[in-house]
């Protein structure tokens, strides 16, 4: 475990994302002590007499939004919006892909061609219609936004997951333990699973990096989050339209975006190339 | 000594009007020139009896005609295919004269029989038109709807230049029906020529034909040389183009690529666009027939108390609204729009006053306040408004969670008694189909509207208003009409008292075209040709 | 045997569409608003409502609805807009060149930086510009590309006005959007190059190459890209089916008049036959895309196509 922490350390990227991912999630529990102003209080003085928002200023950090709320505000609070449907729609993708994949490797035959079909099937669904039609169905709210990134999500764990289990069960060991006696559970979960444990931490990191962005997609469709509720990919919807005279709205929340995603997707890739360097990475 | 006075004043306006439309049809203006229009979406059917929506509203206009129409720029009802109308004085028949000459597109000269067709034709189910219920009161209606019957037997063309109606009751908007587009004329030969594709083929007696349909890029509209009235239209040509993003079209009216933007001013650019004094010339301003409100669900707890719905009423800053939209609409106070005829301008209405409000919530039993849901559709300024309105709710203790949803979802739930408590119309709002105040009571506040699917949202049923415009819509006499209007006016106000709306604002309409453009303001605003009057409108580089 | 191959590829993928319009024939129909109710409007009769929905076939049971669906389909007809009246196969050609425009702008600009960037840093493996190469990819794609289009039209159409802003007809309208989607993009193709010619340049060929006297730049850009390229290729294949999936947002801020767009007004306005169209041609697109792809990757790996 050592090992592996030291290896990473090592990697300078990888420093790089621990550190903002680390800054977010104490931006976002910290957020009620180091914003000023309430997320969703709209100020009068936070427009202008005609309604126009304000650029960064002594009050208002980093401007207000089209409501005259504080942008910074609504950065922070933005910020437990997108790690918490985040970190949600990837653990559940990644549990749903990991049984599906875990099942259709080790079952095989009817029930694994079904399995495997059936995320044919998903793969070729348009992602982005699909969560688009999910959502008009589901009125959405936090957990149902996370849900429908799951289902969207949970394909490609779940082909790697059969891939390596099918390669596991393979294994001339693993022949040699059903010989002895040992009952499929045990083979399962004591020879199998382990293995497959530093697949899922990466998938678990890296899938981070594309359920953020596809919350922010959503949101920014006007099928994301609930009003008031602050959400980056949001407040860029709102203020789309203003971006010329406002990009202040459009620039903050769209870079928060990609440091979270970078950051993700940097610790997900320097884990594989520590845990599993067999798999196409740097050296 | 009063009377002759009278006479001599009526002959003098009717020489003054004579003199006005004959210099305004002839005098100064030639015909010539172009103009382009730009729209973001696809225009989506130019079939009259199918066309439903903003866009091609008035695009069909200026292809067909029908046998009532609107004086440019106004309200009042002219005469337009048919030459006069006598309504009998039981107000049940109404025979229309037909004016001879009249040509279609195609070359044929248009008959008493093709105004019966077109009528049958937009009633027959299989048209799937959505403008079907507007000739209820025509006899024969019900068993056509059902299927009975292949035709209208309430319609009678005496010989080919007269048509004769005879409805079931008297019905005083059925002039105002028969300027609506479901009752304009269309040749029976080009529809069956081209069946469902007719939208995409226009044929029709109109001031323009369709000359070009590229889908996706634009539709060309082509001066009818054989137009039945002189003058008009002005323009040879006008071009629709569409896939034009608001923002872009700005840029290009302001370098002088295009003339009009189909899509008015895009809202975030409207307040630097208005300040701009090289372009604040080219901004027409106008009223619209446009109610944004709150409706609450009488049905749901705990808006069944009145109480609890002025609380509301008088919870809400309506200026604050106007101004997170850049002042682009007018508070409202009470269901009809400044210019609709009925609109009381003196009625107060409910004041902004958010303790009085807690007061009435208190006495309703709502000390602590409540918690309910407000609906509004997701596209921009929408779920704004709603936030905005949200907050003001949560000052007197009403906690209202928003769901922002898809415009068919929120008209869904609305339409169902126990799903909805509160929806902002914004983006789904009643604009007025015509020019008439019963057009804002039946489907929308009527008892007829609440039921599953209608669009009373607010599920209000009050049998006696019910009542009073029942009464008020057969007053068709137009020595009534001003009894009528007055009735109409008292029957919102008393609703009001109710007040099963929060009215919020009256949106504003504004237009943004190139000073190349000429003709008066009116017809750039038009309320009934929306947006613009295209027949009217001249190049002043062609003079 | 490549036959072989591709006839069961092409009875998969067929097999996969059909599912395909099931899934969104039943998704169409869970949307809770009623299609009739949006197409009679405000002002429609109960009777109206009932007649309408009639008339479309929509009071008949869902199976029932979808075997016409289906049996209308094979015959190449994909029903008309509920809206527009239109025929939707009509509406689909009409947007599709602009969609296909766009892929093809977007595959051009991710291989324009991510391929040269991408055998730069296995040239430079292990030092600073590798480094900074990586980093920069990455930051490409976990860049949301709304964003980027947002950005890349206030810098480059708003405040320096070199490109329109937004709209479609011109070479000047496509570079925007489609450097949008090649910047987003471009990272996966040089993360993907870069370690195909590091697998790549330790193979013996190049030894000999080198030890032959080739300059250094033959050996790469003539013997190693000539290898290395194949995984881009597949990955290109793989594009095309995450471009249909998602080229709404793209389309969106640029008012690209794409399929996109027309999918998601539809979505809104629960236009079914749009919707199944709209939907169906884009799972074509995608297994399209898979198909090319994996016609690549036996090239790559003999392994993969013996098993």
């Amino acid at each position: 475990m050592k090992y592996y922490l030291k290896r990473l350390m090592k990697n300078k990227l990888a420093v790089f994302g621990v550190i903002v991912i680390l800054l977010f999630s104490s931006a976002a529990v910290c957020a009620p002590w180091i914003a000023r102003h309430p997320p969703n209080k709209q100020h009068f003085e936070g427009l202008t007499l005609e309604g126009a928002p304000l650029p960064p200023n002594k009050t208002f950090w980093l401007g207000t939004d089209l409501l005259g709320r504080s942008l910074f505000s609504r950065l922070l609070y933005g910020a437990r919006t997108s790690l918490i449907i985040g970190i949600a729609a990837n653990g559940a993708a990644v549990l749903i892909g990991a049984f599906l994949g875990v099942i259709a490797g080790y079952v095989k035959g009817i029930v694994g061609a079904v399995i495997m079909r059936f995320t044919d099937l998903m793969m070729a669904f348009p992602a982005l219609l699909l969560a688009i039609a999910l959502a008009a169905i589901f009125q959405p709210s936090l957990w149902i936004v996370a849900m429908v990134i799951a289902l969207v999500n949970w394909v490609q764990v779940a082909r790697v997951i059969y891939g390596q289990t099918v390669s596991l069960t393979t294994h001339e060991y693993i022949e040699a333990v059903r010989g002895i006696g040992a009952s499929w559970p045990r083979i399962l979960f004591v020879h199998i699973v382990p293995h497959l444990w530093p697949t899922l931490l990466v998938w678990a990191t890296l899938g981070i990096a594309t359920t953020v962005l596809l919350e922010a997609m959503l949101s920014f469709l006007g099928v994301g989050v609930r009003p008031p509720t602050p959400s980056w990919g949001g407040i860029i919807y709102e203020s789309q339209s203003y971006f010329l005279d406002a990009p202040w709205l459009v620039f903050f929340p769209g870079i928060a975006i990609m440091l979270l995603s970078l950051s993700f997707n940097l610790v997900g890739d320097a884990l594989r190339d520590v845990l599993d360097p067999t798999q196409r990475g740097r050296e | 000594m009063k009377k002759k006075w009278k006479i001599g004043v009526l002959v003098v306006c009717g020489l003054l009007f004579l003199c006005a439309s004959t210099a305004g049809a002839a005098g100064g203006i030639k015909q010539g020139g172009e103009m382009i229009v730009t729209y973001k979406d696809d225009i989506s059917t130019l079939d009259p009896a199918i066309g439903y929506d903003w866009q091609n509203w008035s695009m069909i206009k200026s292809l067909f005609n029908g046998l009532m129409d609107y004086e440019a720029g106004t309200y009042n009802l002219e005469p337009d295919l048919a030459e006069s109308v006598d309504i009998s004085k039981d107000g049940i028949t109404y025979t229309f004269k037909l004016r001879k000459g009249v040509k279609f597109h195609n070359g044929r000269e248009l008959k008493a029989d093709d105004i019966k067709y077109s009528i049958e034709r937009a009633v027959d189910p299989a048209t799937q038109s959505p403008g079907q219920g507007f000739f209820w009161s025509i006899k024969g209606f019900d068993d056509m709807v059902a299927g009975k019957v292949k035709e209208l037997s309430g319609i009678t063309v005496v010989d080919p230049t007269t048509i004769k109606f005879e409805l079931t009751r008297p019905d005083a908007t059925f002039l105002h029906v028969m300027a609506i587009n479901f009752a304009f004329a269309v040749p029976r030969e080009e529809v069956e020529k081209h069946g469902q594709d007719f939208g995409k083929n226009p044929c029709g007696t109109g001031a323009f034909k369709m000359t070009e349909w590229k889908l996706g890029q634009r539709v060309v509209f082509e001066r009818n040389k054989d137009y039945y009235k002189e003058g008009l239209p002005r323009l040879d040509k006008v071009v629709f183009e569409v896939g034009q993003e608001p923002t872009v079209a700005l840029l290009r009216l302001q370098r002088g690529e295009v003339d009009i933007l189909g899509d008015g001013i895009p809202p975030a650019r409207f307040l630097q666009v208005r300040n701009d004094p090289k372009h604040k010339d080219m901004i027409v301003e106008g009223g619209q027939l446009h109610t944004g409100y709150v409706s609450m669900n009488v049905k749901m707890k705990p808006f069944d108390n009145v109480k609890v719905r002025q609380a509301v009423n008088m919870a809400i800053n309506k200026e604050r609204v106007c101004k997170i939209i850049n002042g682009r609409a007018v508070p409202a106070n009470q269901p009809l729009p400044p210019a609709m005829p009925g609109y009381d301008k003196d009625y107060k209405g409910y004041p902004y006053d958010p303790a009085a409000a807690k007061k009435l919530l208190a006495e309703a039993g709502f000390a602590d306040g409540f918690e309910t849901e407000l609906y509004a559709n997701n596209t921009d300024p929408n779920p704004r408004i709603a936030q905005a309105i949200q907050m003001d709710l949560a000052e007197i203790g009403i906690k209202a969670d928003i769901k922002t949803l898809a415009q068919s979802t929120v008209i869904a739930a609305g339409g169902e008694e126990d799903q909805a408590p509160m929806i902002w119309s914004g983006g789904m709002a009643w604009i007025a189909d015509f020019p008439d105040p019963s057009n804002f009571y039946g489907p929308i506040l009527g008892c007829g509207g609440a039921v599953k699917g209608g669009w009373n949202w607010a599920w209000y049923c009050n049998e006696e208003l019910d009542k009073k415009a029942a009464e008020a819509d057969a007053m068709s006499d137009p020595s009534m009409s001003d009894a009528r209007i007055e009735l109409w006016r008292s029957i919102f106000i008393k609703l009001m008292d109710d007040a099963p709306w929060a009215p919020i604002f009256n949106e504003q309409r504004f237009t943004m075209k190139a000073e190349r453009l000429g003709g008066p303001d009116a017809i750039f605003v038009d309320p009934v040709h929306i947006p613009v009057h295209y027949e009217y409108v001249y190049a002043k580089d062609a003079q | 045997m490549i036959l072989r191959f591709l006839v069961k590829r092409i009875s998969q993928a067929v097999v996969i569409l059909v599912g395909v319009t099931v899934i969104t024939f039943c998704l169409s129909f869970l949307m809770p608003a009623d299609p009739v109710r949006m197409l009679a409007g405000r002002s429609a009769t109960q009777a109206t409502v009932e007649s309408i929905r009639q008339q479309l076939g929509l009071d008949k049971p869902l199976p029932v609805q979808y075997a016409k669906y289906i049996a209308r389909l094979v015959q190449g007809d994909m029903g008309r807009s509920y809206k527009q009246k239109t025929e939707v196969s009509e509406l689909i050609l009409s947007r599709l060149p602009a969609t296909l425009l766009l892929l093809v702008g977007a595959i051009f600009f991710e291989l324009f930086i991510g391929l040269p960037a991408g055998i730069l840093a296995a040239n430079r493996r292990g030092r600073g510009t590798d480094t900074w190469i990586m980093a920069l990819s990455f930051a490409g794609v976990s860049m949301p590309q709304f964003v980027m289009g947002l950005i890349l039209l206030y810098l480059f159409a708003h405040i320096i006005p070199v490109f329109p802003l937004g709209g479609y007809g011109t070479l000047m309208h496509l570079v925007l959007p489609a450097l949008t989607l090649g910047i987003t993009g471009g990272g996966w193709y040089s993360r993907m190059m870069r370690s195909s010619m590091v697998d790549v340049l330790q193979e013996d060929y190049i030894r000999t190459a080198r030890a032959k006297g080739l300059s250094e730049r033959a050996v790469i850009l003539v013997h190693a890209l000539r290898n290395a390229i194949l995984p881009v290729i597949a990955m290109v294949g793989l594009d095309i089916g995450i471009f249909m999936a998602g080229a709404v947002v793209v389309e969106s801020v640029f008012g690209w008049p794409g399929i996109g767009q027309l999918a998601w007004q539809a979505i809104q306005m629960v236009d079914i036959p749009v919707i199944m169209g709209v939907t169906l041609v884009a799972a074509i697109g995608i297994v399209l895309g898979n198909l090319l792809a994996d016609l690549v990757m036996p090239f790559i790996d003999p392994r993969i196509y013996l098993n």
